[in-house]
This record gives C-alpha cells, structure tokens and sequence, in this order.
C-alpha cells in the first residue's frame, strides 16, 4: 500500500483484502491463487510485507514461548488436587 | 476417539469412581498448563484446575462423546478460566463482529517498522517472556482464549472452535485480532530495545 501508512484512514482494496486474509495466509490456508495475489502485492507495498513478516513472526515467537513455557505439574498442586476431589467425592482415594 | 478414551467414558458414564482417577491422571498436566496460560496466575490456575476435574467428574454422565475427552475437558477449563476473567477488568473491544465484517480501526496495525532477524534467531530471554505474556494478558478475554489454545497450546482451528463452543471462522476472526494486538505489542517492545530487538544474532 505504497503511500498510506495502515495506521491511517486511506487504505487500497488491496491492502484491505490482504489484512482480511492475513490469518488464512500466515497459517497456509488460502487458497493457491489468493496466495499468487497476495504475493503480487507483496512485491510493491512496503507496509504490508512488513505486515505479513512482522506477524508472522509474532506467532512463531509465540509458538516457540507455548512449547517452551510448558510445566510439569508440580507435586504439590497435584497433591492439593486429590486432596480436594476426595473431600469432593470424585475419586477413589486409594487410588492416589 | 482412541480406544483407551472410548473405555474411559464407558467408565465415566458407569458412575466409577476410579474412572475420575483415570481422567485426573491423563489429562491434569494439560489442564494445568492451558489454565496457567489462560489465568496468567499459578493461584488461579491451580482453582481452574480443581474446578475443571470437580465439574467433570460430577458431569461425566452428560459427556456425549460427540467431541474428544481431551477437548471436553479444554471446554470446561476454559470456562472456567474465562470466568475468573470476567471478575477482573473487562476491555472494551468489539468482538463478535461478523466474520467478513471490516476490521475496526483499533485493529489496523499501526506500528510498520522491519524487524530485522528471524524467530528462530532470537534468545527468548526471561525479559522478552515476560513481554509477550503481558502483552497476552491485555487482550480482551474471547481473544486470549481464542489464541492460547490455537497459538500457545497448538489445538487445530476446529478443535479450538469446539472448545469455544463457536464457528471456526468466529476462530479464525479472533485469532486474527489477537495476532495483530499481540504484534502491535511486541513491535513496541521491539523498538525500544537498543538493537531493535535483534538479539541472539
């Protein structure tokens, strides 16, 4: 969108058709032609491919902290939990 | 379903107790971590937790297996969690636009400056961890869960779209406002880093 910044009003249909189907591209679920005009596009507005680069690399980051960022579940917490479905009834308490 | 959970809600609809055990023992990490990046708060994940098993447990005999074990209890968890959202402070941000609706401005990406390294590249050090997750943590709740269970825990766009009990496009439209807030968020921090965040190259 060569000459309008997205943060203000004027946008062209192009860009405005490529921030609707940004989701869909970013996760490779548009459709092989769709994908031909985005990247056409791409080729000429400066603002949308940082668009496109800028989040798709937010969720890449996010992916990696989602992996990575997952705990064991803490043995004292697993530990308050049988406690609490015994008083609750859920469980079979000899179980645990 | 696999044949183990088939079993295992025969089990549940049964009334047997060690069924629970079963459920408890398979799927309480899971429901741990998704309640944990829900909340934002070991306390109030730990609560979602109990919840989640207490809620299931007594509601088994109401499973209808129509979706996985796995996604049922995600539904309950998150509900559960959303609640506890919705006693703090709520953002007013239009959600349930229709999907093919034009995006409200405040969505508009504001910030389009390059960010000149790859993901892969960048040390996820314990300052940018904390970034990010603040930054999950102001968007609106209908957007969070929409992201933490697609982007963060990894679930397919239907599997979330079931958990949420919405339309996969509904997914899709939250997931996308979720996406371009979280960027907005990160491209600020970014800009205030000395190397414009480019470390680790």
């Amino acid at each position: 969108m060569s000459g309008h910044p997205h943060g203000q009003s004027e946008h062209t249909p192009e860009c405005r058709a490529l921030l609707a189907q940004l989701g869909d591209y970013i996760d490779g679920e548009l459709k092989q032609t769709l994908c031909a005009e985005i990247e056409q596009h791409l080729a000429h507005c400066d603002d949308c491919r940082v668009l496109v680069d800028t989040t798709r690399k937010t969720v890449l980051l996010y992916r990696q902290h989602g992996q990575q960022s997952r705990v064991e579940l803490p043995a004292e917490i697993t530990s308050r939990l049988w406690r609490r479905l015994d008083k609750e009834g859920c469980v079979n308490s000899s179980d645990e | 379903m696999n044949q183990a959970d088939k079993e295992l809600v025969k089990a549940l609809h049964r009334g047997d107790r060690y069924a629970c055990n079963d459920l408890v023992e398979r799927y309480s990490g899971r429901i741990y971590n998704v309640a944990l990046k829900l909340t934002g708060h070991p306390v109030e994940a730990e609560e979602v937790l109990q919840e989640t098993f207490i809620n299931a447990c007594r509601g088994a005999g109401d499973f209808e297996g129509r979706s996985s074990l796995g996604t049922w209890l995600y539904r309950i968890a998150t509900n559960n969690g959303l609640m506890r959202l919705r006693r703090r402070e709520a953002p007013t941000v239009p959600l349930d636009t229709p999907p093919n609706a034009e995006l409200a401005p405040e969505f508009w990406p504001k910030q389009l400056h390059d960010w000149h390294w790859e993901p892969e590249a960048v040390a996820l050090t314990d300052e940018l961890r904390r970034a990010m997750e603040e930054a999950v943590e102001t968007l609106p709740d209908a957007l969070r869960a929409a992201f933490v269970l697609r982007d963060l825990e990894g679930l397919s766009t239907k599997e979330a779209a079931e958990v949420l009990d919405i339309s996969p496009s509904n997914l899709k439209v939250r997931l996308h406002r979720a996406r371009l807030m979280l960027r907005e968020q990160l491209a600020t921090y970014f800009d205030e880093q000395p190397n414009g965040g480019g470390k680790g190259q």
